[in-house]
Protein backbone atom coordinates (compact mmCIF):
# COMPACT_ATOMS: atom_id res chain seq x y z
CA UNK A 1 0.00 0.00 0.00
CA UNK A 2 0.95 3.61 -0.28
CA UNK A 3 2.86 4.32 2.90
CA UNK A 4 2.28 8.07 2.83
CA UNK A 5 -0.02 8.72 5.73
CA UNK A 6 -2.02 11.86 6.31
CA UNK A 7 -1.59 12.14 10.00
CA UNK A 8 -3.44 14.33 12.45
CA UNK A 9 -1.77 13.86 15.79
CA UNK A 10 -4.23 16.20 17.46
CA UNK A 11 -6.83 13.48 16.95
CA UNK A 12 -4.43 10.87 18.31
CA UNK A 13 -3.67 12.88 21.41
CA UNK A 14 -7.15 14.15 21.96
CA UNK A 15 -5.90 17.75 21.91
CA UNK A 16 -8.14 20.14 20.04
CA UNK A 17 -7.30 23.54 18.66
CA UNK A 18 -8.71 25.74 15.92
CA UNK A 19 -5.51 25.68 13.88
CA UNK A 20 -2.68 23.27 14.40
CA UNK A 21 0.72 24.48 15.60
CA UNK A 22 2.26 22.72 12.61
CA UNK A 23 0.44 21.73 9.42
CA UNK A 24 2.50 19.97 6.78
CA UNK A 25 1.09 18.93 3.43
CA UNK A 26 2.89 16.84 0.82
CA UNK A 27 6.38 17.78 2.01
CA UNK A 28 9.18 16.55 -0.23
CA UNK A 29 12.91 17.12 -0.03
CA UNK A 30 15.16 15.64 -2.67
CA UNK A 31 18.96 15.83 -2.72
CA UNK A 32 19.69 14.78 -6.27
CA UNK A 33 18.27 11.26 -6.57
CA UNK A 34 17.91 10.85 -2.80
CA UNK A 35 14.46 11.53 -1.39
CA UNK A 36 15.24 12.56 2.18
CA UNK A 37 11.59 13.43 2.80
CA UNK A 38 9.14 11.75 0.51
CA UNK A 39 5.79 13.48 0.55
CA UNK A 40 4.81 13.58 4.20
CA UNK A 41 1.70 15.23 5.63
CA UNK A 42 0.84 15.73 9.27
CA UNK A 43 -0.70 18.13 11.75
CA UNK A 44 0.57 18.86 15.24
CA UNK A 45 -2.01 20.25 17.67
CA UNK A 46 -1.25 23.32 19.72
CA UNK A 47 -0.11 22.59 23.23
CA UNK A 48 0.85 19.01 22.42
CA UNK A 49 4.10 17.09 22.76
CA UNK A 50 4.77 15.26 19.52
CA UNK A 51 7.71 12.97 18.87
CA UNK A 52 9.27 12.31 15.52
CA UNK A 53 10.83 8.86 15.65
CA UNK A 54 12.92 6.97 13.17
CA UNK A 55 16.32 5.47 12.56
CA UNK A 56 19.30 7.36 11.26
CA UNK A 57 18.56 8.76 7.80
CA UNK A 58 14.81 8.47 8.25
CA UNK A 59 14.32 12.17 7.48
CA UNK A 60 13.73 13.55 10.98
CA UNK A 61 16.46 16.20 10.99
CA UNK A 62 15.61 17.28 7.43
CA UNK A 63 11.97 17.68 8.44
CA UNK A 64 12.92 19.81 11.46
CA UNK A 65 15.36 21.87 9.36
CA UNK A 66 12.57 22.57 6.84
CA UNK A 67 10.27 23.68 9.67
CA UNK A 68 13.00 26.13 10.75
CA UNK A 69 13.59 27.48 7.24
CA UNK A 70 17.14 26.11 7.16
CA UNK A 71 16.39 23.78 4.26
CA UNK A 72 14.21 24.69 1.30
CA UNK A 73 11.70 21.92 0.51
CA UNK A 74 11.46 20.58 -3.01
CA UNK A 75 7.66 20.54 -2.76
CA UNK A 76 4.92 20.84 -0.20
CA UNK A 77 3.34 23.33 2.10
CA UNK A 78 4.17 24.19 5.69
CA UNK A 79 1.93 26.21 7.99
CA UNK A 80 3.12 27.15 11.44
CA UNK A 81 0.89 28.70 14.11
CA UNK A 82 -1.75 29.24 11.46
CA UNK A 83 0.46 31.10 8.96
CA UNK A 84 2.16 29.96 5.80
CA UNK A 85 5.81 29.57 6.74
CA UNK A 86 7.27 30.48 3.34
CA UNK A 87 5.58 33.90 3.43
CA UNK A 88 5.89 34.76 7.12
CA UNK A 89 9.07 32.96 8.12
CA UNK A 90 10.71 35.85 9.99
CA UNK A 91 7.67 36.75 12.10
CA UNK A 92 7.08 33.06 12.81
CA UNK A 93 10.71 32.40 13.73
CA UNK A 94 10.38 35.04 16.47
CA UNK A 95 7.70 32.80 18.04
CA UNK A 96 9.68 29.56 17.67
CA UNK A 97 13.02 28.23 18.80
CA UNK A 98 15.03 25.03 18.60
CA UNK A 99 17.94 23.01 19.84
CA UNK A 100 19.86 20.56 17.72
CA UNK A 101 23.10 18.62 18.07
CA UNK A 102 23.91 19.85 14.54
CA UNK A 103 24.17 23.49 15.66
CA UNK A 104 26.43 24.80 18.41
CA UNK A 105 26.68 28.12 20.14
CA UNK A 106 30.02 29.99 19.91
CA UNK A 107 32.28 28.30 22.45
CA UNK A 108 34.54 31.27 23.11
CA UNK A 109 31.62 33.35 24.33
CA UNK A 110 30.33 32.91 27.85
CA UNK A 111 26.88 31.48 28.46
CA UNK A 112 25.63 34.94 29.40
CA UNK A 113 27.10 36.53 26.26
CA UNK A 114 25.53 33.87 24.05
CA UNK A 115 22.15 34.30 25.69
CA UNK A 116 22.42 38.11 25.45
CA UNK A 117 23.13 37.93 21.71
CA UNK A 118 20.21 35.58 21.08
CA UNK A 119 17.89 37.59 23.34
CA UNK A 120 18.59 40.59 21.10
CA UNK A 121 18.17 38.61 17.92
CA UNK A 122 14.77 37.37 19.10
CA UNK A 123 13.73 40.79 20.40
CA UNK A 124 13.35 39.74 24.04
CA UNK A 125 11.96 42.74 25.92
CA UNK A 126 14.04 42.41 29.07
CA UNK A 127 17.02 40.16 28.36
CA UNK A 128 18.66 40.42 31.79
CA UNK A 129 15.53 39.28 33.64
CA UNK A 130 14.87 36.52 31.12
CA UNK A 131 18.47 35.25 31.32
CA UNK A 132 18.40 35.31 35.12
CA UNK A 133 15.09 33.42 35.13
CA UNK A 134 16.33 30.74 32.71
CA UNK A 135 19.61 30.42 34.62
CA UNK A 136 17.62 29.66 37.78
CA UNK A 137 15.34 27.18 36.05
CA UNK A 138 18.14 25.35 34.24
CA UNK A 139 20.64 25.53 37.10
CA UNK A 140 23.04 27.69 35.09
CA UNK A 141 23.68 30.44 37.67
CA UNK A 142 27.22 29.34 38.42
CA UNK A 143 28.02 28.83 34.73
CA UNK A 144 26.75 32.11 33.27
CA UNK A 145 30.14 33.80 33.09
CA UNK A 146 32.11 30.80 31.91
CA UNK A 147 32.97 30.31 28.22
CA UNK A 148 30.80 27.65 26.66
CA UNK A 149 33.90 25.75 25.53
CA UNK A 150 34.91 25.15 29.16
CA UNK A 151 31.64 23.40 30.04
CA UNK A 152 30.91 19.69 30.00
CA UNK A 153 28.66 18.27 27.29
CA UNK A 154 25.74 18.15 29.71
CA UNK A 155 26.28 21.74 30.83
CA UNK A 156 26.45 22.85 27.18
CA UNK A 157 23.19 21.04 26.52
CA UNK A 158 21.55 22.99 29.33
CA UNK A 159 23.00 26.24 27.96
CA UNK A 160 21.61 25.29 24.54
CA UNK A 161 18.23 24.69 26.14
CA UNK A 162 18.40 28.14 27.73
CA UNK A 163 18.94 29.58 24.24
CA UNK A 164 16.00 27.51 22.96
CA UNK A 165 13.72 29.14 25.55
CA UNK A 166 15.20 32.65 25.52
CA UNK A 167 12.22 34.10 23.61
CA UNK A 168 9.58 32.06 25.49
CA UNK A 169 8.63 30.30 22.25
CA UNK A 170 5.14 29.06 21.45
CA UNK A 171 6.64 26.26 19.37
CA UNK A 172 9.82 24.44 20.39
CA UNK A 173 11.63 22.02 18.09
CA UNK A 174 14.14 19.81 19.84
CA UNK A 175 16.47 17.31 18.22
CA UNK A 176 17.73 14.82 20.82
CA UNK A 177 17.29 17.24 23.74
CA UNK A 178 18.69 14.90 26.41
CA UNK A 179 21.21 12.92 24.36
CA UNK A 180 24.34 13.96 26.25
CA UNK A 181 22.81 14.20 29.73
CA UNK A 182 23.18 11.75 32.60
CA UNK A 183 19.89 10.05 33.62
CA UNK A 184 19.37 12.34 36.61
CA UNK A 185 19.89 15.57 34.63
CA UNK A 186 17.89 14.20 31.69
CA UNK A 187 14.99 13.47 34.02
CA UNK A 188 15.28 16.94 35.49
CA UNK A 189 15.28 18.50 31.98
CA UNK A 190 12.17 16.51 31.04
CA UNK A 191 10.53 17.97 34.13
CA UNK A 192 11.51 21.45 32.95
CA UNK A 193 10.05 20.83 29.48
CA UNK A 194 6.79 19.53 30.92
CA UNK A 195 6.55 22.49 33.31
CA UNK A 196 7.22 24.99 30.53
CA UNK A 197 4.61 23.36 28.28
CA UNK A 198 2.06 23.53 31.07
CA UNK A 199 2.79 27.13 32.02
CA UNK A 200 3.27 28.61 28.52
CA UNK A 201 0.84 26.37 26.64
CA UNK A 202 3.68 25.73 24.19
CA UNK A 203 3.86 23.04 21.55
CA UNK A 204 6.83 20.68 21.46
CA UNK A 205 8.05 18.79 18.40
CA UNK A 206 10.84 16.44 19.41
CA UNK A 207 13.10 14.12 17.47
CA UNK A 208 14.44 11.53 19.88
CA UNK A 209 15.91 8.07 20.09
CA UNK A 210 15.07 7.86 23.78
CA UNK A 211 11.83 5.87 23.80
CA UNK A 212 11.30 6.14 27.54
CA UNK A 213 11.50 9.90 27.18
CA UNK A 214 8.95 9.83 24.38
CA UNK A 215 6.61 7.60 26.40
CA UNK A 216 6.87 9.90 29.38
CA UNK A 217 6.55 13.24 27.59
CA UNK A 218 4.68 12.83 24.36
CA UNK A 219 0.98 12.80 23.54
CA UNK A 220 1.63 11.48 20.09
CA UNK A 221 4.25 9.96 17.86
CA UNK A 222 5.09 10.14 14.17
CA UNK A 223 7.22 7.25 12.98
CA UNK A 224 9.46 7.92 9.98
CA UNK A 225 11.29 5.50 7.77
CA UNK A 226 12.94 6.20 4.44
CA UNK A 227 11.54 9.73 4.30
CA UNK A 228 7.97 8.60 4.92
CA UNK A 229 5.69 8.70 7.93
CA UNK A 230 4.87 5.03 8.25
CA UNK A 231 2.79 5.10 11.39
CA UNK A 232 1.47 7.47 14.02
CA UNK A 233 -0.61 7.64 17.13
CA UNK A 234 -0.46 8.01 20.88
CA UNK A 235 2.37 5.96 22.44
CA UNK A 236 -0.04 3.62 24.26
CA UNK A 237 -2.08 3.10 21.09
CA UNK A 238 1.02 2.16 19.13
CA UNK A 239 2.20 -0.22 21.83
CA UNK A 240 -1.22 -1.89 21.82
CA UNK A 241 -1.38 -1.95 18.03
CA UNK A 242 1.93 -3.79 17.76
CA UNK A 243 1.21 -6.06 20.71
CA UNK A 244 4.34 -4.91 22.53
CA UNK A 245 5.09 -3.70 26.02
CA UNK A 246 7.32 -0.69 25.24
CA UNK A 247 7.65 1.92 22.55
CA UNK A 248 11.22 0.76 21.99
CA UNK A 249 9.89 -2.63 20.87
CA UNK A 250 7.49 -0.86 18.52
CA UNK A 251 10.39 1.18 17.15
CA UNK A 252 12.40 -1.99 16.51
CA UNK A 253 9.41 -3.65 14.83
CA UNK A 254 8.97 -0.70 12.50
CA UNK A 255 12.69 -0.36 11.81
CA UNK A 256 13.18 -4.07 11.02
CA UNK A 257 9.87 -5.21 9.61
CA UNK A 258 8.07 -2.04 8.57
CA UNK A 259 4.93 -0.52 9.97
CA UNK A 260 2.02 -2.80 10.87
CA UNK A 261 -0.13 -1.14 8.25
CA UNK A 262 2.57 -1.95 5.65
CA UNK A 263 2.56 -5.67 6.40
CA UNK A 264 -1.16 -6.00 6.96
CA UNK A 265 -2.96 -7.97 4.22
CA UNK B 1 16.20 40.27 -0.39
CA UNK B 2 14.80 41.30 2.96
CA UNK B 3 12.72 43.95 4.59
CA UNK B 4 13.61 46.50 7.22
CA UNK B 5 11.55 46.93 10.36
CA UNK B 6 11.92 48.43 13.83
CA UNK B 7 13.96 45.42 14.95
CA UNK B 8 16.56 45.74 12.19
CA UNK B 9 19.10 47.88 14.14
CA UNK B 10 18.73 45.62 17.19
CA UNK B 11 19.38 42.44 15.20
CA UNK B 12 22.33 43.98 13.36
CA UNK B 13 23.65 45.17 16.73
CA UNK B 14 23.28 41.65 18.15
CA UNK B 15 25.56 40.15 15.49
CA UNK B 16 28.08 43.00 15.94
CA UNK B 17 27.93 42.46 19.71
CA UNK B 18 28.66 38.75 19.25
CA UNK B 19 31.90 39.64 17.42
CA UNK B 20 32.78 42.40 19.86
CA UNK B 21 32.50 39.88 22.71
CA UNK B 22 34.88 37.64 20.80
CA UNK B 23 37.51 40.34 20.18
CA UNK B 24 37.24 42.00 23.59
CA UNK B 25 37.47 38.73 25.52
CA UNK B 26 40.82 37.77 24.03
CA UNK B 27 43.84 40.06 24.14
CA UNK B 28 45.77 37.88 21.63
CA UNK B 29 42.98 38.48 19.11
CA UNK B 30 43.15 42.18 19.80
CA UNK B 31 46.92 42.24 19.38
CA UNK B 32 46.64 40.13 16.22
CA UNK B 33 44.41 42.78 14.65
CA UNK B 34 47.08 45.48 15.12
CA UNK B 35 50.23 43.39 14.76
CA UNK B 36 50.49 42.81 11.00
CA UNK B 37 49.57 46.36 9.93
CA UNK B 38 52.33 47.65 12.26
CA UNK B 39 54.89 45.12 10.99
CA UNK B 40 54.03 45.98 7.38
CA UNK B 41 54.25 49.69 8.09
CA UNK B 42 57.66 49.37 9.74
CA UNK B 43 59.05 47.19 6.94
CA UNK B 44 57.88 49.52 4.17
CA UNK B 45 58.83 52.56 6.22
CA UNK B 46 62.47 51.45 6.26
CA UNK B 47 62.37 50.57 2.54
CA UNK B 48 61.02 54.04 1.87
CA UNK B 49 63.67 55.66 4.06
CA UNK B 50 66.36 53.80 2.13
CA UNK B 51 64.87 54.77 -1.26
CA UNK B 52 64.52 58.42 -0.23
CA UNK B 53 68.29 58.50 0.32
CA UNK B 54 68.96 56.91 -3.09
CA UNK B 55 66.41 58.58 -5.32
CA UNK B 56 65.33 62.19 -5.80
CA UNK B 57 61.88 60.92 -6.86
CA UNK B 58 61.25 59.23 -3.55
CA UNK B 59 62.85 62.13 -1.70
CA UNK B 60 60.26 64.46 -3.26
CA UNK B 61 57.33 62.06 -2.94
CA UNK B 62 57.76 61.25 0.70
CA UNK B 63 55.31 58.73 2.12
CA UNK B 64 54.32 57.22 -1.21
CA UNK B 65 55.16 53.67 -0.13
CA UNK B 66 53.88 54.08 3.43
CA UNK B 67 50.64 55.57 2.13
CA UNK B 68 50.29 52.68 -0.30
CA UNK B 69 50.90 49.97 2.28
CA UNK B 70 48.42 51.47 4.74
CA UNK B 71 45.72 51.98 2.10
CA UNK B 72 46.34 48.43 0.87
CA UNK B 73 45.68 47.30 4.41
CA UNK B 74 42.30 49.05 4.32
CA UNK B 75 41.36 46.90 1.32
CA UNK B 76 42.93 43.74 2.71
CA UNK B 77 41.59 44.14 6.27
CA UNK B 78 38.17 45.13 4.95
CA UNK B 79 37.95 41.96 2.89
CA UNK B 80 39.50 39.55 5.37
CA UNK B 81 37.63 41.16 8.29
CA UNK B 82 34.29 40.41 6.66
CA UNK B 83 35.28 36.91 5.58
CA UNK B 84 36.69 35.98 8.99
CA UNK B 85 33.62 37.29 10.80
CA UNK B 86 31.61 34.89 8.64
CA UNK B 87 34.10 32.03 9.08
CA UNK B 88 33.79 32.41 12.87
CA UNK B 89 30.15 31.33 12.56
CA UNK B 90 31.16 28.37 10.41
CA UNK B 91 33.97 27.32 12.78
CA UNK B 92 31.57 27.45 15.74
CA UNK B 93 28.73 25.70 13.81
CA UNK B 94 26.50 28.63 14.70
CA UNK B 95 24.98 29.32 11.28
CA UNK B 96 21.98 27.09 11.94
CA UNK B 97 21.15 29.01 15.09
CA UNK B 98 21.63 32.41 13.42
CA UNK B 99 19.55 31.72 10.34
CA UNK B 100 16.72 30.20 12.39
CA UNK B 101 16.20 33.52 14.18
CA UNK B 102 14.27 36.51 12.81
CA UNK B 103 17.62 37.85 11.50
CA UNK B 104 17.23 38.74 7.83
CA UNK B 105 19.96 38.01 5.34
CA UNK B 106 20.39 41.70 4.50
CA UNK B 107 20.78 42.47 8.21
CA UNK B 108 23.42 39.79 8.50
CA UNK B 109 25.35 41.26 5.56
CA UNK B 110 25.13 44.75 7.11
CA UNK B 111 26.42 43.34 10.41
CA UNK B 112 29.35 41.65 8.68
CA UNK B 113 30.25 44.98 7.08
CA UNK B 114 30.16 46.77 10.42
CA UNK B 115 32.32 44.09 12.03
CA UNK B 116 34.79 44.42 9.16
CA UNK B 117 34.82 48.21 9.55
CA UNK B 118 35.53 47.90 13.28
CA UNK B 119 38.29 45.32 12.75
CA UNK B 120 39.90 47.48 10.05
CA UNK B 121 39.87 50.66 12.13
CA UNK B 122 41.12 48.86 15.26
CA UNK B 123 43.87 47.19 13.25
CA UNK B 124 45.06 50.20 11.28
CA UNK B 125 44.74 53.13 13.67
CA UNK B 126 47.81 52.24 15.79
CA UNK B 127 49.90 51.75 12.62
CA UNK B 128 48.94 55.20 11.31
CA UNK B 129 50.00 56.80 14.60
CA UNK B 130 53.26 54.87 14.73
CA UNK B 131 54.03 55.88 11.12
CA UNK B 132 53.97 59.53 12.25
CA UNK B 133 56.23 58.76 15.19
CA UNK B 134 58.71 56.47 13.41
CA UNK B 135 58.88 57.94 9.90
CA UNK B 136 57.24 61.35 10.12
CA UNK B 137 54.54 60.32 7.64
CA UNK B 138 50.92 61.07 8.46
CA UNK B 139 48.29 59.24 6.43
CA UNK B 140 45.98 62.00 7.57
CA UNK B 141 47.98 64.45 5.42
CA UNK B 142 45.92 63.08 2.51
CA UNK B 143 43.18 65.25 3.94
CA UNK B 144 39.57 64.88 2.93
CA UNK B 145 40.59 62.56 0.09
CA UNK B 146 41.59 59.98 2.71
CA UNK B 147 37.92 59.52 3.63
CA UNK B 148 37.03 58.86 0.00
CA UNK B 149 40.00 56.48 -0.39
CA UNK B 150 39.07 54.63 2.80
CA UNK B 151 35.40 54.24 1.88
CA UNK B 152 36.18 53.16 -1.66
CA UNK B 153 38.74 50.56 -0.62
CA UNK B 154 36.74 49.05 2.23
CA UNK B 155 33.62 48.77 0.06
CA UNK B 156 35.67 46.97 -2.59
CA UNK B 157 37.04 44.71 0.16
CA UNK B 158 33.50 43.92 1.33
CA UNK B 159 32.49 43.00 -2.22
CA UNK B 160 35.23 40.40 -2.45
CA UNK B 161 34.70 39.28 1.16
CA UNK B 162 31.01 38.64 0.54
CA UNK B 163 31.75 36.59 -2.54
CA UNK B 164 34.35 34.50 -0.68
CA UNK B 165 31.98 34.03 2.28
CA UNK B 166 29.34 32.88 -0.20
CA UNK B 167 31.77 30.37 -1.69
CA UNK B 168 32.35 28.86 1.76
CA UNK B 169 28.62 28.81 2.40
CA UNK B 170 28.12 26.86 -0.80
CA UNK B 171 31.25 24.70 -1.00
CA UNK B 172 32.30 24.43 2.65
CA UNK B 173 35.54 25.31 4.40
CA UNK B 174 37.55 23.85 1.51
CA UNK B 175 36.96 27.22 -0.19
CA UNK B 176 38.36 29.13 2.81
CA UNK B 177 41.75 29.67 1.18
CA UNK B 178 40.10 31.87 -1.48
CA UNK B 179 39.79 34.52 1.23
CA UNK B 180 43.55 35.00 0.99
CA UNK B 181 44.08 34.02 -2.64
CA UNK B 182 41.59 36.42 -4.25
CA UNK B 183 42.83 39.56 -2.62
CA UNK B 184 46.52 38.86 -3.23
CA UNK B 185 45.78 38.06 -6.87
CA UNK B 186 44.38 41.57 -7.21
CA UNK B 187 47.39 43.30 -5.64
CA UNK B 188 49.57 43.31 -8.79
CA UNK B 189 46.63 44.46 -10.92
CA UNK B 190 45.56 47.48 -8.91
CA UNK B 191 48.97 49.16 -8.78
CA UNK B 192 49.46 49.41 -5.05
CA UNK B 193 53.13 50.40 -5.28
CA UNK B 194 53.40 51.54 -8.94
CA UNK B 195 51.23 53.36 -11.48
CA UNK B 196 48.98 51.03 -13.42
CA UNK B 197 50.28 52.70 -16.60
CA UNK B 198 53.41 50.52 -16.40
CA UNK B 199 51.35 47.31 -16.70
CA UNK B 200 51.15 45.52 -20.08
CA UNK B 201 48.23 46.77 -22.16
CA UNK B 202 46.08 43.65 -21.66
CA UNK B 203 46.66 43.73 -17.91
CA UNK B 204 45.65 47.39 -17.87
CA UNK B 205 42.24 46.30 -19.19
CA UNK B 206 41.81 44.12 -16.09
CA UNK B 207 43.20 46.84 -13.87
CA UNK B 208 40.71 49.37 -15.25
CA UNK B 209 37.71 47.50 -13.80
CA UNK B 210 39.11 47.47 -10.27
CA UNK B 211 38.09 50.43 -8.08
CA UNK B 212 41.32 50.08 -6.12
CA UNK B 213 43.42 50.94 -9.22
CA UNK B 214 41.91 54.44 -9.27
CA UNK B 215 42.40 54.86 -5.55
CA UNK B 216 46.11 54.01 -5.57
CA UNK B 217 46.68 56.16 -8.66
CA UNK B 218 44.68 58.89 -6.92
CA UNK B 219 46.80 58.59 -3.78
CA UNK B 220 49.96 59.07 -5.82
CA UNK B 221 48.38 62.11 -7.49
CA UNK B 222 47.80 63.65 -4.07
CA UNK B 223 51.27 62.86 -2.72
CA UNK B 224 53.29 63.61 -5.86
CA UNK B 225 51.28 66.31 -7.67
CA UNK B 226 49.21 67.56 -4.72
CA UNK B 227 46.05 67.13 -6.79
CA UNK B 228 42.86 65.33 -5.77
CA UNK B 229 41.70 63.48 -8.89
CA UNK B 230 37.93 63.69 -8.53
CA UNK B 231 37.53 61.79 -11.79
CA UNK B 232 39.40 58.85 -10.25
CA UNK B 233 37.21 58.97 -7.15
CA UNK B 234 34.00 59.05 -9.18
CA UNK B 235 35.12 56.18 -11.41
CA UNK B 236 36.04 54.14 -8.34
CA UNK B 237 32.66 54.91 -6.75
CA UNK B 238 30.81 53.83 -9.88
CA UNK B 239 32.79 50.60 -10.13
CA UNK B 240 32.22 49.95 -6.43
CA UNK B 241 28.46 50.06 -6.97
CA UNK B 242 28.83 47.30 -9.55
CA UNK B 243 31.28 45.24 -7.47
CA UNK B 244 29.22 45.53 -4.29
CA UNK B 245 26.05 44.56 -6.13
CA UNK B 246 27.90 41.55 -7.54
CA UNK B 247 29.29 40.61 -4.10
CA UNK B 248 25.87 40.84 -2.42
CA UNK B 249 24.22 38.96 -5.29
CA UNK B 250 26.90 36.24 -5.09
CA UNK B 251 26.37 35.84 -1.34
CA UNK B 252 22.59 35.67 -1.75
CA UNK B 253 22.80 33.11 -4.54
CA UNK B 254 25.24 30.93 -2.59
CA UNK B 255 23.09 31.28 0.55
CA UNK B 256 20.06 30.18 -1.44
CA UNK B 257 21.99 27.19 -2.80
CA UNK B 258 23.19 26.34 0.73
CA UNK B 259 19.55 26.22 1.89
CA UNK B 260 18.69 24.09 -1.11
CA UNK B 261 21.48 21.63 -0.30
CA UNK B 262 20.94 21.60 3.47
CA UNK B 263 24.37 23.12 4.18
CA UNK B 264 23.31 25.55 6.91
CA UNK B 265 23.15 22.80 9.53
CA UNK B 266 26.13 20.87 8.20
CA UNK B 267 28.81 23.53 7.81
CA UNK B 268 31.49 23.47 10.44
CA UNK B 269 34.91 22.23 11.40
Amino acid sequence: MDTILKTDVSAASGVRAATPAIAVEGLVKRYGQVRAVDGISFNVARGSFTALLGGNGAGKTTTIAILLGLVRPTAGRVEILGQEFARHSKTLLARMNFQSPYADLPRRLTVRQNLTVYARLYGVANPKIQIASLARELDLDALLDRPLGELSAGQRTRAGLAKAFINRPELVLLDEPTASLDPDTADWVRGFLARYAREAGATFFIASHNMLEVERLCDSVLMMKGGLIVDSGAPKELIAKYGRTTLEDVFLDVARHGARSESAP
Amino acid sequence: MSGIDAGTPRRIGAVVLRHWYLIASSWPRFVDLCYWPIVQMILWGFIQTFLMRQSSFFAQAGGILLGAVMLWDVLFRGQIGLAIAFFEEVYSRNLGHLFATPLRIGEYIAALMLVSLARTVIGLFPATLLAIWFFGFSLYSLGIALIAFFVSLIVFGWSIGLFVAGLVLRYGLGAESFAWAFIFALAPLCGVYYPTAILPAWVQVLSAVLPASYIFNGMRAVLINHVVRVDYLLTAAGLNVVWLAAGVAGFLIFHSQARERGMLLQLGE
